[in-house]
């Protein structure tokens, strides 16, 4: 069952409509709150006119600065202080709620919300006057500087020296389905439904910012419709809720508007990334500075963790990694889809790319030469890595041979330039302490539990499959239910940890199950199994059984019906500190190649097809594990082409605040992509053998596709997206 | 987005009518540009006036062989219709070059000529706006302009004017049919819309006028026409720059040339100058690129927009290079 390709057992669901998301939750006597944001960047709030929206039909609240309830100050990033002061620090923070009972009257009425400002000149980009610069504590959880062997004396005296920059600019989630929370109150209990990717550490942050315990906030998330890091976090609009529903005394939602979700609520920070490389002749490298620069907020930090990728991914002896933060006046950036290794790649890939040039070397024999056989920046052997395989594989797929070596040498029929550019991908491999129970019913089926919550991404499916595997019932026999509190608890779906964390839990409790129901069944004098030792027995299709004699067996429905009890539940919690160190470094790898083709006269480039392999150890469910790689590729084509956040520098506010103008690939974007899964087993990563998924497929994807840039037309395009301008001037 | 009422016209005299009871009312087409401002409050009207029962959708040709779009046809329609794929090509081009196929299946011609600006001040209302709001500045002058004009702007708007089948429209002498309170007029489709010498206004329509149809007559010129549109990606986007092209080639000479130009001004930008050193000259690659020349000579880029005069003058002569004559 573990690896099949199971179509999605909530397909259905989702595309009837029935799947309900938490904004649609139906709870009588809701209320609806509209967010106001601010038009500055900087600044103070000098009044807040809402006479006008006040006197609407149907307006029961208009919260601001001047009589919001006030939060725990401490309690996580600055931005989640929302309307306790009259400060605003980046464009779009809230400045209001306006609650109606319905949200065209609260929309209506937010928009005769008149607020004046006194107005600082913002500083909005890395440059401006007033920018600072700071040295973080930490990267993203990583240290922010490295240094290993003698960077300088080997730069000094390699024969071969780069030193470009890069340049990643701001980008935003924009899942298909917004920010949204519907937040109730019973006493001092609260329940929310929340589009977040983590029930649990959503509870404690929120308990937090209430000053509340834990035990009494009861998060529920069913379906989110994308997260992609942006539910990662709490966010302001999730407090806004909670607080509105406590002072009208009546459950209330809060959504965002599309051009809310550009600005006031998190993004990839741009990036400025220096990369140093010196090598011999032969391309093999002896050094390499990686420098970052990463967009920051005034008051939080957060690291856009670029260089972290550098530092295992080949094997340099000399090098210096760093990270330092630049804050400005916007708000604080968040993780977004592969933070730190999909805009680091970009640099580092590229970076690798040139040094292929400089050397006269093939783009991929340079990282062969470069192969790093263990993980040089924890000193550790590789749990597993099978990068080579994934280069082998794609590069055969692709044709990758076929290509002419020199930039500009290659035409499509009809005469555009064709080019051909490769990269290598890495994530590391996450997973944290999870918890998941299952239950056998009378009937013979099983509902399996455990809190993390599925982003989109087919944690339901994933999930049933490792249960029925584990317990030995057929799918159709198995129900999984996750994002809720009162479940038993699992980390966040971020990190790309979700699946390795919780179906290792899954599988525990599976076998946990199977085993008491096997007890039950020794120790009952009416079983054929009765008097049978556990390890005799053996599981499958819903029964267990002699293993030498497999029709001595019970079925479990009969199992749970003589036990007396209306069913037998059994749970795992299964431990694992997510920073401890163990003798293994873990990580999955792949490999992209990308043919563009580039109108010459017009600038245009278009992704021609790309092949991406990736090893990544146990796949649970082939099918969806594609889409992972898949719309992670595709994510990568659309950063090294379309997606960019344009901020109008004299008002620090995002101008191209919709989908209309923040572009993504469509269709017609995105000819062919081929995804190969790369059989790997990895005996030390988990007992399941799971690496995350769900980043790695945008890493590397970018510079896959500036670098088939770069030799379609031998230009060097180091700030992304390459639009046609950066090709035609 | 504010409260409004619908009324749903029964017929185009009713229709104009309703207009002239409520000084904020306007006409609901397909509504795909309408609801959206209204939806981000730049549009406020009192009320919308629902004007997709009336019997405007047909496209037909008369007995002159003239071709008459009515107002309501659907983007997708016309772009489908023979006549117009044969009198026409570039206008069909342009249609399936625009939008996605769902909103070409809501849109209507009349609607389509008639949409307003993309400029994301003007659909910011926090932004002051010339357009918008007359008198209050224009947030792109300054500000982000990679998407603005590079001719016939000033400094009161520089805006384009978004619509591909207009640009089409003017490789044919066309004409606007048009319904008011003071009765039927007609006016040249090119010069309906205009320059922002007063941005609040896109075109010259009258307000309570209703477009009944746009006719154009097909000829050895229009049936020799293309469109060429440039854009960061390869579908559903605005044009960063678009031509519209047309030829009449006799004997390797051109007889008659129209070019016009997309996503570089506040209305299609007729390319006179172009036209005027095609004409009489061998349809060969140097008469295009001299062509191509003399038009952009006069583009003034703004900040972060100098690109589209390289992009405007090589996709103008690929464009011409598609109709006609040799390399
Ligand atoms: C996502 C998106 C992408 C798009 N891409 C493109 C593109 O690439 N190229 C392109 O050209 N267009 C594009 N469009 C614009 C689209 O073509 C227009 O919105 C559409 O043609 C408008 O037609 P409608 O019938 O929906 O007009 P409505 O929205 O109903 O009306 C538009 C305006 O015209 C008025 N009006 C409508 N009909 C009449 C009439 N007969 N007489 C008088 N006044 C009238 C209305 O009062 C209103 O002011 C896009 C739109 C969207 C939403
Ligand atoms: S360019 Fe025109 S539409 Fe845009 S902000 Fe200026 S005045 Fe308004």
């Amino acid at each position: 069952m573990i690896g099949a390709p199971l179509t999605r057992v909530d397909g259905v669901a989702k595309v009837t409509g029935a799947a309900r998301y938490s904004y649609e939750e139906p709870v009588a006597n809701t209320a609806y709150g509209v967010i106001v944001t601010s038009t500055i960047a900087a600044g103070r709030i000098a009044s807040i006119d809402a006479k006008e929206a006040q006197s609407l039909a149907g307006v029961l609240l208009v919260l601001s600065h001047e009589n919001a309830p006030r939060v725990k100050a401490d309690a996580g990033d600055r931005k989640l202080q929302v309307l306790q002061d009259d400060a605003v620090f980046y464009d779009r923070q809230p400045v209001a709620l306006i609650v109606a009972d319905t949200f065209e009257r609260a929309t209506d009425a937010a928009s005769r919300v008149r607020v004046t400002y006194d107005r600082k000149a913002p500083a909005t980009t890395m440059s401006s006057p007033g920018a600072q610069t700071y040295t973080p504590s930490q990267a993203n959880n990583n240290p922010p500087d490295t240094t290993r062997g003698d960077f300088d004396a080997a730069f000094a005296s390699a024969p071969v020296k780069l030193d470009n920059s890069y340049v990643t600019p701001t980008e935003f989630h924009n899942p298909m389905e917004p920010h949204a929370t519907l937040a109730m109150w019973s006493g001092d209990e609260l329940t929310i439904y929340d589009t977040s990717q983590g029930v649990f550490p959503r509870r404690a942050s929120v308990a937090k910012i209430f000053g509340i315990p834990d035990t009494s906030v009861r998060v529920v998330s069913k379906f989110i419709g994308g997260g992609f890091g942006s539910k990662g976090g709490t966010n302001p609009y999730c407090v806004l809720a909670a607080m509105a529903a406590k002072v009208i005394g009546r459950p209330v939602k809060v959504v965002l508007t599309r051009p809310q979700m550009f600005g006031g609520f998190g993004n990839r920070p741009r990036t400025e990334q220096r990369v140093r490389l010196g090598a011999d002749r032969s391309g093999k490298l002896t050094a390499m500075a990686h420098d970052v620069r990463s967009q920051g907020s005034r008051y939080d930090d957060f690291i856009e963790n670029a260089a972290v990728i550098s530092r295992m991914l080949y094997a340099v002896p000399n090098q210096i990694t760093t990270h330092r933060g630049v804050r400005y006046d916007v708000v604080t950036p968040t993780y977004m889809r592969a933070p730190g290794e999909s805009s680091g790649s970009f640099a580092l890939e590229s970076a690798m790319d040139e040094l292929a040039y400089a050397t006269g070397t093939d783009p991929l024999e340079l990282r062969l030469i470069n192969y790093a056989e263990t993980d040089l920046s924890e000193q550790k052997p590789f749990s597993s890595k099978s990068l080579r395989q994934c280069y082998a594989q794609a590069a055969q797929r692709f044709g990758w041979a076929s290509r002419k070596a020199a930039p500009r040498s290659m035409r499509t029929p009809d005469g555009l330039l064709a080019g051909y550019g490769m990269a290598s991908s890495t994530y590391p491999s996450n997973r944290s302490s999870a918890s998941a129970a299952a239950t056998m019913h009378a009937d013979g089926t099983v509902l399996a539990t455990s809190g993390g919550c599925d982003i989109g991404t087919g944690a339901y499916t994933a999930f049933t499959q490792v249960a029925a595997e584990a317990i030995g019932l057929p799918v159709a026999r198995v129900r999984f239910d996750l994002g809720d509190t009162t479940m038993p608890p699992a980390p966040e779906a971020g990190g790309s940890q979700l699946t390795a964390s919780v179906a290792n839990a899954v599988h525990a409790a599976g076998v946990a199950l199977r085993e008491k129901l096997a007890g039950l069944a020794t120790a009952n004098r009416n079983s054929p199994l009765h008097g049978r030792q556990l390890a005799d027995l053996a599981f499958g299709d819903g029964r267990v059984f002699v293993r030498a004699q497999p029709v001595t067996g019970e079925r479990y429905a009969d199992i749970v019906r003589h036990s007396g009890a209306p069913s037998v539940m059994a749970r795992a919690d299964v431990q694992h500190d997510r920073r401890a160190k163990g003798p293994y470094s873990s990580h999955a790898f792949g490999a992209h190649f990308a043919e563009v083709h580039v109108d010459p006269d017009l600038g245009t480039v278009r992704l021609a097809r790309m092949v991406s392999a990736f090893a990544a150890g146990t796949i649970v469910n082939a099918k969806t594990a594609r889409s992972q790689f898949l719309g992670g590729t595709v994510w990568g084509v659309s950063m090294a082409l379309h997606e960019e956040g344009r901020i109008d520098e004299r008002t620090g506010r995002y101008m191209n605040a919709s989908l209309e103008n923040y572009l993504v690939p469509v269709n017609a974007d995105i000819p062919s992509i081929e995804i190969i899964l790369v059989d790997e087993q990895d005996e030390f990563v988990n007992p399941l053998g799971i690496k995350g998924i769900g980043e790695i497929g945008n890493v590397g994807s970018a510079a896959a596709v500036a670098n088939a840039v770069y030799h379609a037309t031998g230009k060097r395009v180091r700030e992304l997206p390459i639009s046609p301008e950066k090709l035609l001037t | 987005m504010r409260p409004f009422a619908y009324a749903r016209a029964q017929s185009a005299d009713a229709a104009i009518a309703a207009m002239a009871q409520d000084a904020r009312a306007a006409f609901l087409a397909g509504g795909t540009n309408i609801v959206d401002l209204i939806k981000l409050d730049v549009a406020q009207p009192g009320t919308l006036i629902d004007i997709g029962a009336l019997p405007l959708a047909a496209i037909e040709v008369a007995t002159d062989g003239s071709v008459r779009i009515g107002a309501l046809a659907r983007m997708s329609d016309t772009a489908d219709h023979t006549a117009v794929r044969s009198g026409a090509p570039c206008v069909a081009m342009a249609l399936n070059l625009s939008a996605s196929a769902q909103l070409r299946n809501m849109a209507s011609i009349g609607g389509n000529v008639l949409q307003r600006t993309r400029c994301v001040y003007f659909r910011d209302v926090t932004q002051p706006c010339n357009k918008r709001q007359p008198g209050s500045g224009c947030s792109a002058i300054g500000g982000d302009d990679r998407k603005m004009a590079i001719f016939g702007a000033n400094d009161r708007c520089i805006a384009v004017n978004p619509s591909d089948f207009s640009v089409a429209m003017l490789t044919t002498d066309a004409t606007i049919h048009l319904r008011g309170p003071a009765g039927e007029r007609t006016t040249p489709f090119l010069g309906f819309q205009r320059l922002p010498d007063d941005p609040a206004l896109d075109t010259n329509i009258v307000r309570g006028e209703l477009i009944t149809a746009i006719s154009f007559m097909p000829t050895a010129l229009t049936r020799n026409s293309t469109y060429l549109k440039v854009r960061d990606r390869a579908s559903y986007e605005f044009a960063l720059v678009s031509v519209a092209a047309a030829l009449d080639v006799r004997n390797g000479t051109i007889h008659d040339a129209r070019v016009a130009l997309g996503g570089v001004a506040h209305a299609p930008w007729r390319a006179r100058a172009a036209e005027a050193a095609l004409i009489g000259k061998p349809a060969v690659r140097a008469t295009f690129a001299a062509a191509a020349d003399a038009e952009l000579r006069a583009a003034k880029p703004q900040r972060l927009n100098g690109f589209k005069v390289v992009m405007a003058k090589n996709a103008m002569v690929r464009a011409l290079g598609t109709l006609g004559g040799a390399a």
